[in-house]
């Protein structure tokens, strides 16, 4: 199938051309080449299609999930990354981190992150361009960080992402994000000025976008929760207040 | 009997190889003993330490508790074939037809060089002479029909009368079929439990019954204890369109570069292979450098061999060459290379790869991803693109082993093993890859150390930053011990959670820092939790 022709107008026409190059004969109307056609399904396959995150982030996004094609900015919190990245990577999902030397891998795979299915780029130099852009063709997340990425390549990038549907993650400001998580920390449990350790911290978690996300959504999260995973802090609050109020 | 005998071949066999090279890198003498380990098990060790009750599979624990002076090696396949070409070159001088079969093991065919040297004796005396002058190292000879005879009488150092390869094979325990590589060790073990404890006995087995119980597998096994070859006669040899040849400019200098090129060569010359249906057990690597020099080497395989193995074979040539002694290595960089099947078999082994999925996920989005990845190597280098394997240890950059893309994912400790002192979860989520050097007061501003039992000398109360306006510790907790190695602890030194002020009506900053001494102690930030 090199060539798909829905109307008999077309058939002089074809006659006519001794030699037809693909070019000129996929310009005409009602024309497509067999790479159109498979280029526009995948994208109806990928289209609309939402990688699942873990279930105390999903409120805060508007389609309950990372939709892919999308372009989301984190800021504040290293550990809200690997959160966005956990649930994918383990339903099987490639995800790749590009600009990151210092993430805490220990950290990400206590997140839930699969460590197998995370390729980290941590160096890209002046090539950041090129391999986000070769990594959003065959990879379903990208987490980059740059501090000097032009607006002009933010775009470029954000639109490939879209067209591949790849989701594009962004550490740091990014112009064109779609959704952008701002997350404020807040007191970390667990220290006893010398015993005890590090157990968890309780963060808000806002975000802010465009479409259906124009209303700012916040969350009161555990960031890191009980032995590093992701949870809702509501319920916990819920429970002193009820105690406080017994 | 005559259907299916094997060539006459030499074997050259040097014993506990990953040792002997592994010493020789380390500059340790061979009278030490010495074990070579992976995943804390031995997987070879020298006479010196066989001697004391060091035995292959021990857990090092034990290794050592027989013998507490024990030299104690990682496992480098790449160091093994690069001090071993030293051998096979030796070898080449004297004999042409020379095959690599593993590290530590060349075969040569015996009958044109017997002839020219005026016997096998004189052949194999004159060799183990060579050996010995270049290479420096010892060898053991022997001489049968067949590469599995041939080794076993390498072994025993035995050269076997033509036609009496069955005779002598009868005697020897049916575990000898378990060879490196081979992977037999199930079918040995339900050989021992049926009652066949030598060669003899499961040879004189018929074959049609051997076929029926154990299958293709048992098949080639029997064929091997019967001292015939492990196929049939019908290889044929291939046709010479099956050879894949690549110029590299600019001409290849570095082992890195040129193992990452074998990774897709060497699936490039599995697939043309398997599109014949064909399989390659003997693999010829023809390099040409800038100046003209010709250098080749043939490795031969009892199975056949899969991408990952010509790769492996391809990048252990490749040491071999350019890390070579520089009177011995190319003037310069390899511009041509030629892989080339000599001798091919029906690869009916290789649709099992359809079946050895990773389970999850999707095997089209699984290429996709791999080909994204090596398109960004292509960009940054082999080491551009890694992915991280958690290991054992106590602190959390320690625990992280980066492994570049394509390389095999494979722990270092086992994953039983446990690790107490270790940092609680959760753990850092920035980890810094420069240590941030910092003083540590307390309340009188006098610096904060660590005792030799592991305490604080007083509780931290202030931190700065290389001299900068101190910021308040609001809480800490630690130390924890900073291991250099499991069984020593490092003393005098921790690592502590620090809680650091951030200002009014902001919430704590919570850092990792680890200290090291008592009266002048190093203070160090290693990462930002949260």
């Amino acid at each position: 199938m090199t060539a798909v022709l829905d109307t008999q107008a077309a058939r002089p026409v074809l006659d006519a051309i001794a030699e037809p190059p693909a070019a000129r004969l996929a310009a005409l109307p009602g024309v497509s080449t067999a790479s159109r056609v498979a280029d526009r399904a995948e994208r109806a396959r990928t289209a609309g299609r939402v990688l699942p995150v873990v279930p105390a982030l999903a409120g805060l996004l508007p389609a309950a999930g990372l939709r892919r094609g999308s372009t989301v900015a984190v800021h504040g919190a290293a550990a809200l990354l690997t959160a966005l990245l956990a649930e994918a990577t383990a339903a099987g999902s490639w995800a790749a981190v590009v600009g990151l030397p210092s993430l805490g891998l220990a950290a990400a795979a206590e997140s839930g992150v699969d460590l197998g299915r995370l390729a980290l780029v941590p160096r890209p130099g002046a090539d950041f361009p090129a391999v986000v852009a070769a990594l959003l063709d065959g990879v379903d997340i990208v987490a980059v960080h740059s501090d000097t990425v032009q607006p002009a390549v933010a775009r470029r990038l954000s639109a490939r992402a879209r067209h591949r549907g790849a989701v594009l993650v962004s550490s740091g400001p990014w112009p064109s994000a779609d959704i952008v998580l701002s997350c404020r920390p807040g007191e970390w449990t667990g220290l006893e000025s010398g015993a005890g350790h590090l157990a968890e911290r309780r963060v808000v978690v806002q975000a802010r976008g465009r479409g259906a996300a124009v209303r700012p959504v916040s969350a009161e999260l555990l960031l890191p929760g009980p032995s590093g995973s992701v949870s809702l802090a509501t319920a916990n609050t819920d429970d002193t207040e009820a105690e406080a109020a017994g | 009997m005559t259907a299916g005998r094997a060539d006459r071949l030499l074997v050259l066999w040097c014993p506990d190889w990953p040792t002997v090279a592994a010493a020789a890198v380390a500059g340790t003498p061979t009278s030490e003993a010495m074990a070579v380990f992976v995943a804390n098990r031995v997987v070879t060790c020298n006479a010196v330490a066989r001697a004391r009750g060091v035995r292959r599979g021990m857990r090092r624990r034990d290794a050592q508790s027989n013998c507490p002076d024990l030299v104690v090696f990682g496992a480098d396949d790449a160091r093994d074939a690069r001090l071993f070409e030293a051998v096979a070159r030796a070898v080449e001088d004297l004999v042409v037809g020379v095959e690599v079969v593993r590290p530590g093991l060349v075969a040569v065919p015996v009958s044109g060089a017997a002839g020219y040297f005026g016997g096998e004796h004189r052949l194999v005396e004159r060799l183990l002479d060579a050996v010995a002058t270049a290479a420096g190292v010892e060898c053991q000879v022997g001489i049968a029909e067949g590469l599995f005879a041939a080794t076993l009488a390498a072994r025993c150092g035995e050269f076997v009368e033509p036609g009496r390869s069955a005779e002598f094979l009868a005697p020897l325990p049916v575990t000898e079929l378990d060879q490196p590589g081979a992977d037999r060790a199930d079918l040995v073990d339900l050989l021992k439990r049926l009652g066949l404890r030598t060669l003899g006995a499961f040879a004189a087995l018929s074959e049609r019954d051997v076929a029926n119980r154990f299958g293709t597998a048992g098949i080639l096994a029997h064929r091997l204890a019967r001292g015939l070859s492990e196929r049939p006669p019908s290889r044929r040899k291939p046709t010479p369109e099956l050879s894949l040849a690549e110029e590299f400019d600019p001409p290849l200098e570095r082992v890195d570069v040129a193992a990452f090129l074998a990774k897709g060569l060497a699936a490039r010359f599995c697939t043309a292979l398997a599109g014949h249906g064909l399989a390659c057990t003997r693999l010829g690597i023809y390099a040409t450098t800038e100046e003209g020099e010709q250098l080749g080497r043939v490795w031969r395989c009892a199975e056949p061999l899969t991408p990952h193995g010509v790769a492996d074979r391809v990048r252990w040539q490749f040491e071999g060459w350019l890390r070579a002694k520089p009177g011995e290595r190319p003037t310069s960089g390899v511009t041509r290379l030629r892989l080339e099947p000599e001798e091919v078999v029906e690869g009916r082994s290789l649709q099992l790869e359809l079946w050895q999925g990773r389970g999850a996920g999707d095997p089209l989005a699984d290429e996709r991803a791999g080909r994204a990845f090596v398109r960004v190597q292509s960009l940054l280098g082999p080491d551009g693109v890694v992915t991280a394997l958690l290991d054992g240890g106590r602190d959390p950059a320690a625990r992280v082993r980066l492994i570049p893309w394509g390389d095999p994912r494979e722990r270092e400790t086992p994953a039983d093993a446990t690790w107490p002192g270790r940092l609680p979860a959760p753990s850092p989520a920035t980890v810094l890859d420069r240590p941030l050097p910092v003083q540590v007061t307390d309340a009188e501003g006098r610096a904060v150390g660590i005792t030799v039992r592991e305490w604080v000398t007083a509780p931290p109360r202030w931190l700065s930053v290389a001299g900068g306006p101190r910021r308040a510790v609001l809480d800490w907790a630690g130390p924890w011990p900073v291991a250099g190695d499991r069984r020593n602890v490092v003393p005098e030194q921790g690592r502590l959670q620090l809680l650091l002020d951030a200002g009014p009506d902001a919430p704590g900053e919570a850092v990792l820092a680890r200290c090291s001494g008592t009266e002048n102690p190093l203070w160090t930030v290693e990462g930002v939790y949260g």
